[in-house]
């Protein structure tokens, strides 16, 4: 198996390609847990104006029929009007597309944005939907049976891992 | 021993019948899915689909239009969609048993059931006997247990007083005829809370309360000193008959919460009532609508509670 590319890199790459897209209208969402953490840095390196908005796609899932409720879901925030924005919906891995589906649905509850483009450190392949990223850090190949996420340490900094799926 | 008839297999939370032998985890975790649900009625489309497809029965064998009201809400929010039977006023003044009314709702593909019965017990009799993918939640029966009501008081003093381990909290007024009351004690000593205590004239204090973890006191200068909480009780006025009390005039003197009353509270105290309240007799209305009031709150966070609650039972 290849090694995993470093996150702290990844992230920085990210800034340096958002930065010339980003303008006085750009807002950005990240989503629980992993993509609220990249969020933070991005949002701080790119300076944006509104305030970061959070986001937990619990109650949006298609697999509450199976799975049921997802365990603690956290508190959706978005403390500006996502009307007309240009947003930049930021998760850390992007595998099946099923959360950014869910995480879309959500905002469209929130208002009708101008436009929103998807930043994502990790894509692993294996969408299931019509989705795609357009600020993507690196492809990383990743075996079924294994999961790809995001930690933070203590000091703050980003590391990619796998471990087994359940 | 028998298995707790709330939970499945895997510990999570099946039916709500009681506060009373909820784990603590299942507690914390059904006030943290309030707190996001919190967060979706305060937007501008307050609803998610999460309970699209799903049916929800109201069944209200004893009348609560508050009750049954903020049910419906919270089902709406989720999507579900809300059937309202007033069951007093029909198929079981014809004769139809509990069961049979439960049996005949069921082919009707119901998944959940908010129950009000004015008998204890009965929403257990029906989360014994209804299909594996169907639920129960205990919207009041007789007195014995209310528990989103419960939820709903412990989700409100969480959200202004953020830790139980430090609180005191006093209960008001008509404990003995109250679920509410019962509901959240269980809920404030599951959460470990330190000082739990019930004021009230002795005929309305039932006998041996002190064995859930409360004090009692019957003078309420003395239950009121240093309380974080003050939760005042509906004095029902059909009690009134009764020998338990002389008037309402001579309760409101001894045991109604007036602003001279509450200054002997902590003063950041917060003052909680389950609605509906009858100013002038366990509250008055300066407090009722003063700065220590967090009456209406309470009823906002009901839906949340409600929402979390109906979202948890159905996904399981």
């Amino acid at each position: 198996m290849s090694t995993l590319p470093d996150a702290e890199t990844l992230c920085a790459r990210l800034v340096a390609e958002l930065r010339p897209s980003v303008g006085p209208n750009t807002a950005m969402i990240g989503l629980h847990t992993g993509g609220v953490w990249l969020a933070e840095r991005l949002h701080a390196a790119l300076g944006l104006i509104e305030p970061l908005g959070t986001m937990d796609i619990a109650f949006y899932r298609d697999d509450y029929h199976t799975q049921g409720l997802a365990r603690d879901p956290k508190r959706t925030q978005i403390p500006f009007s996502v009307e007309g924005r240009d947003l930049l919906l930021v998760d850390d891995v992007l595998y099946t597309g099923r959360t950014v589906r869910a995480a879309m649905n959500e905002l469209f509850d929130y208002g009708r944005p101008a436009t929103i483009s998807l930043v994502v450190l990790a894509d692993r392949g294996g969408r299931e939907l019509p989705i795609c990223a357009q600020h993507c850090g690196a492809k990383v190949e990743v075996s079924a049976e294994m999961r790809l996420r995001l930690r933070r340490g203590g000091d703050g900094k980003l590391k990619l891992e796998l471990e087994r799926a359940e | 021993m028998q298995s707790n008839p709330q939970l499945n297999e895997h510990g999570e939370l099946r039916h709500l019948l009681s506060i009373e032998g909820l784990p603590r985890d299942v507690l914390g975790s059904i006030l943290d899915t309030a707190a996001s649900f919190v967060g979706v009625t305060e937007r501008e489309v307050k609803k998610v689909p999460i309970l699209r497809g799903k049916s929800v029965f109201n069944l209200f064998f004893e009348p609560s239009t508050r009750t049954r009201t903020t049910f419906e809400i919270a089902a709406k929010r989720l999507s579900a969609d809300v059937i309202n039977l007033n069951v007093a006023a029909s198929s079981q003044t014809k004769g139809e048993s509990l069961l049979d009314t439960v049996a005949n709702l069921s082919a009707m593909q119901a998944d959940v059931f908010i129950v009000r019965h004015a008998s204890s017990g009965a929403p257990y009799l029906i989360a014994q006997h209804v299909k594996p993918h169907e639920h129960v939640i205990n919207a009041g029966d007789g007195r014995h247990a209310h528990p989103t009501q419960g939820l709903l008081d412990l989700y409100t003093i969480r959200h202004y007083k953020r830790d139980f381990s430090r609180l005191c909290v006093a209960i008001v007024g008509d404990v003995l005829h109250s679920r509410v009351a019962r509901s959240l004690i269980h809920g404030l000593t599951t959460l470990a809370t330190p000082e739990v205590r019930v004021i009230g004239p002795q005929t309305l204090i039932p006998t041996g309360v002190e064995s859930l973890g409360v004090r009692v006191f019957h003078d309420m200068r003395e239950g009121l000193r240093g309380a974080d909480v003050v939760v005042m009780l509906r004095l029902q006025s059909e009690r009134m008959r009764g020998a338990l009390l002389p008037s309402a005039q001579e309760f409101f003197k001894h045991y109604g919460l007036t602003a001279e009353k509450l200054a002997l509270a902590r003063p950041d105290a917060i003052v909680m009532h389950p609605g509906p309240m009858n100013r002038g007799v366990e509250i008055d209305s300066a407090v009722a609508d003063g700065p220590h009031s967090v009456i209406l709150p309470q009823v906002t966070f009901g839906i949340a509670v409600r929402m979390a609650v109906m979202s948890m039972v159905a996904g399981t």
